[in-house]
């Protein structure tokens, strides 16, 4: 860290450790499950073994009379639904009538210690009369004699239908010089954190309930927690200790927070709910298994007409995101491209498998695989070099896309340079020998959503406050969630760097609704950007404040100072001065502790058209990824050595943060494509375990080159934007761009696995189709 | 096996003599009887790593342990190899290349590290990679621990 140069980048723009690194790698940092407090009873959940099953009676009796039981729940004791959007609020704490998947929770027990706990679940007695279970979302797309919900549409399994048509796609398409479609079907995958997990709940005589949770939106669990148990919010007071991974599997209020709740308040006691890692993956939320379906026309010089887009989304047992999912499938498909006319169907369906929510990259992934393919594919027959085809298509800088997506700031094509340069595409680009290829993918992603999911629209999506007193420590609150992203670090960097203050006098604190002004949290990638703004704001007031003390003393305007490190002197004379502190000790003189406030409110945006929101965002990050293959022909096994990571970031504030979160998002990526897949026969998930679900290991993880060639953005707190999620969607169709360009086959099941290559090398053959003399 | 109940053992350089059942498991020993939280539970089935430990010096999945078979030995976590100021270099290190996001594998990792250097004082970078594979990231995609790993190796000389 450059702690002499000047002001205003003395920090920001460099590589930030983590302020709480040192908590980490010591084992200190506090999470969920290390929290203990006296008394404590274990909560534990007895989880549906049927796919969907009517519950026609159930008996506690027995559990209830068991040593050690402190309480036992089913689900007609708190039955007001919840979910993370307000408008498909459609899950419970615990079953009410139905059970939905195997794994959702039909009791909840609180007891002494884990094995009473355990042994009061298996005393616990149901009749059940079984349904017929929906594990395929095509069967639900009709009417069905059981529907899974009474919303789904006409007597169907479909909890969420978008259609949407801009410009005039029949006739682009009838005039197209060139069409291509690609088909694809892609497993579910998974979140995979490594946190199990975890509530703790306490509810005390005054009348108060205190939860601490691993959790991404402690706001939206404070929310679901006052609806459900009939408790005003500003008596439920949510603590986020440090949290283990997220990746959006935390980031829907879950049912087992709100049970753990329950059974405190039911047993007046605190109450902690640890879930195993089989429970975890049963709770799901990941990324739906989806087939798509994505025809492309252009024009003879390869300018793109139009897209043509059909989705089949498996939603789970519940809708948790699935309304946003559903229009994301569409329209993230057209960015970082001008595509002028676009006709999408969307339809996610009710199935009786684990519910699948957001995941990292959330709605932009699958389909932009499908899309990037399709660009491939186009390419090739045009004979256009896949980069020029792309760049031919960039949308400019300050535009407007067909669905009225506003476009300020890109450097996409700056990410096509650079990722063309550094991987020497042109030197292998089918030039390279059989079984080894390049190949590219580009993407864009929302850096925040800019329709908040709130009920009360008017409020900012974020806000800081501050409070700086005579020790010179400034304390900062607020409710953005640190999940190992580094929001903590940067949120302490961008107030330090306004105050040109030493990083070590800033303290964020836990977030805790008590203190902690609201931030809608982890989700959508809105951090950097939202809470990024809040803080400077924040900061910026708190500055004006201390430099008016500064001012006081050295008998001048404040417009004459400067603020430069730990010290605020006169802009033409520097050696006229005075310290951080002792400016700070005379604007508290007579007020006391100082405190400021900041925060973000996005702006309108989007078409009036329904659904025209979804997807609009106060800034988008762009990318283009070069993956080099070499594959082994005989056996399918692959390896990716290298991915060149170009991206668009505006300016990177914590390079060291961004690159963990590219390096991050090419792992999750490559996982996806190359081996991770939620294994269901039927609607029993197969292989809920870390040993038979399998994360890439360090030996298959290739070399990043990460390249940040971002412009700033305008709106964007000194100028950047997201690069949580959007360094994700470019690493599958690099990969399976590459394979085609090593082997000539192309895929349409992901994950691509060594049987699957192998098959396809075999389809190859039989149809005598030779590659680069192979 | 323990003494009727009483297992004797060294814990982080000294002696501990600890009651428990004998079907005790090593991670309950230490984080719910023992309250030693820097070991972290990940999946109790000894497929994350997020429990590592060293009994005499090796890496050991605290999860997959019963409590009686480190009797007479020495076990190791995190908090043992904690600086009383400070961080060791394999600590620093994981601060300062970004090893460490979420944090919650980064206890089994340093563990894991630290008793790879000790064994072999300059790995390659496979044998670092060999070496780590039995502990599961999912923010980092590994490149920074690897990089952390080396950093410590040099700074340790």
């Amino acid at each position: 860290m450059a702690e002499s140069s000047a002001p205003p980048h003395r920090l920001l723009g460099g590589r930030i450790p983590y302020v709480e690194g040192p908590l980490k790698v010591t084992g200190r940092a506090e999470y969920t499950d290390d929290v203990q407090r006296s008394g404590q009873l274990v909560g534990r959940l007895l989880r549906s073994p049927w796919p969907h099953a009517r519950l026609r009676s159930v008996d506690v009796s027995e559990a209830r009379a068991l040593p050690g039981v402190a309480a036992v729940l089913t689900g007609e004791r708190y039955p007001t639904p919840f979910g993370v959007l307000p408008i498909t609020q459609d899950e419970t704490a615990i079953a009410v009538g139905k059970a939905r998947y195997i794994g959702d929770i039909i009791a909840a027990v609180a007891a002494t210690d884990e094995r009473t706990a355990e042994l009061a679940l298996e005393r616990v007695r149901f009749e059940v009369d079984p349904l017929p279970d929906y594990p395929d979302p095509q069967t639900g797309l009709g009417p069905v004699a059981e529907p899974i919900h009474a919303r789904g549409l006409n007597g169907s399994n479909v909890q969420k239908e978008v259609v949407q048509h801009f410009g005039d796609v029949d006739a682009a398409f009838a005039h197209a010089a060139h069409k291509v479609r690609v088909r694809a079907t892609f497993a579910g995958v998974t979140h995979a954190f490594t946190e199990p997990l975890a509530t703790l709940a306490e509810a005390t005589p005054d009348g108060r309930l205190t939860v601490w949770s691993a959790t991404q939106v402690p706001h939206y669990l404070h929310r679901a927690l006052s609806e459900v148990l009939g408790i005003p919010m500003h008596r439920i007071r949510v603590i986020k200790p440090e949290v283990g991974g997220g990746f959006g599997g935390k980031s829907d209020p879950l049912p087992h927070e709100i049970a753990c709740a329950a059974l405190a308040l039911e047993t007046g006691r605190p109450v902690k709910m640890l879930l195993d890692r089989e429970e975890v993956f049963f709770t799901n939320h990941g990324r739906h298994p989806t087939q798509n379906d994505v025809r492309i026309a252009c024009d003879p010089d390869g300018r793109l007409l139009a897209y043509d887009i059909e989705a089949v989304i498996d939603g789970g047992a519940w809708s948790s995101f699935g309304t946003v999912t559903t229009y994301y499938n569409g329209v993230l498909s057209m960015g970082p491209y001008r595509v002028p006319n676009f006709r999408y169907r969307g339809r996610r369906v009710y199935t009786t498998k684990p519910p699948n929510g957001a995941m990292r990259a959330h709605g932009g992934t699958n389909i932009r695989y499908s899309v990037e393919v399709a660009l491939d594919r186009l390419s090739e027959e045009l004979g256009l070099d896949p980069f020029d085809l792309r760049a031919r298509n960039a949308l400019p800088p300050n535009s407007t896309t067909v669905n009225e997506f506003r476009i300020t700031s890109t450097s996409f094509l700056a990410c096509l340079e650079a990722a063309r340069r550094a991987s020497g595409w042109d030197a292998k680009f089918r030039r390279l020998p059989f079984g080894r290829g390049v190949g590219l993918g580009c993407g864009f992603y929302i850096s925040g959503s800019n329709s908040p999911i709130h009920f009360t629209p008017k409020m900012p999506q974020s806000t800081v406050h501050l409070k700086v007193d005579m020790d010179g420590g400034i304390a900062v609150h607020s409710m953005q969630a640190d999940i190992g992203q580094g929001s903590n670090t940067l949120l302490a960097a961008i107030v330090a760097e306004v105050l040109g203050v030493d990083l070590d006098r800033v303290h964020v604190q836990r977030v805790d609704s008590d203190v902690s002004p609201v931030d809608l949290g982890s989700y959508s990638s809105r951090v950097t950007f939202m809470m990024g703004n809040a803080a400077r704001a924040a900061a910026l007031e708190l500055r004006e404040k201390i430099v008016r003390g500064a001012a006081a003393l050295l008998h001048a305007s404040p417009e004459e100072l400067e603020v430069v490190h730990e010290r605020i002197q006169r802009r033409d004379r520097p050696d006229d001065g005075v310290t951080f502190l002792s400016a700070l000790h005379e604007a508290i003189a007579s007020t006391g502790a100082l405190t400021a406030s900041g925060s973000f409110q996005t702006k309108a945006m989007g078409g009036t058209f329904k659904g025209a929101r979804a997807g609009t965002a106060p800034a988008y990050s762009f990318s283009a990824y070069v993956a080099e293959v070499e594959v082994d022909v005989e056996t399918g096994v692959y390896r990716v050595p290298k991915v060149w990571a170009a991206f668009d970031c505006g300016r990177p504030l914590n390079r060291l943060a961004v690159e963990g979160q590219i390096e991050g998002s090419i792992h999750m990526g490559l996982g996806q494509v190359m081996g991770e897949s939620m294994n269901y026969r039927g609607s029993r998930l197969f292989n809920p375990s870390l040993l038979e679900y399998k994360i890439p290991a360090p030996q298959q993880m290739p070399e990043v080159e990460v390249l940040l060639v971002g412009e700033p953005d305008p709106e964007g707190p000194f100028g950047a934007k997201e690069a949580g999620e959007g360094p994700l969607v470019a690493t599958l169709p690099a990969v399976a761009n590459a394979l085609y360009d090593a082997l000539g086959c192309r895929f349409s099941e992901l994950p691509i696995t060594p049987d699957r290559v192998v098959r396809a090398l075999d389809v190859r053959r039989k149809e005598g189709r030779p590659w680069k003399g192979a | 096996m323990g003494d009727g109940g009483t297992l004797r053992f060294t814990l982080n350089g000294r002696p501990v003599v600890a009651r428990c059942p004998d079907e005790t498991i090593l991670l309950d020993l230490l984080r719910e009887q023992l309250r030693l939280t820097g070991t972290k539970r990940g999946c109790d089935l000894g497929t994350c790593g997020c429990c590592t430990v060293l009994v005499d010096g090796r890496p050991t999945l605290s999860c997959l342990t019963l409590a009686p078979l480190v009797a007479g030995r020495s076990v190791t976590t995190i908090e043992g190899v904690t600086p009383a100021q400070g961080l060791s270099a394999v600590q620093q290190a994981f601060v300062d290349h970004g090893a460490t996001q979420c944090g919650f594998c980064t206890p089994g990792f340093v563990l894991t590290a630290t008793a790879l250097l000790r064994e072999n004082p300059h790995p390659s970078p496979e044998e670092v990679e060999r070496a780590i594979s039995g502990n599961l990231c999912r923010c980092t995609g590994y490149r920074a621990i690897v990089r952390a790993i080396e950093a410590a190796a040099r700074a340790e000389g």
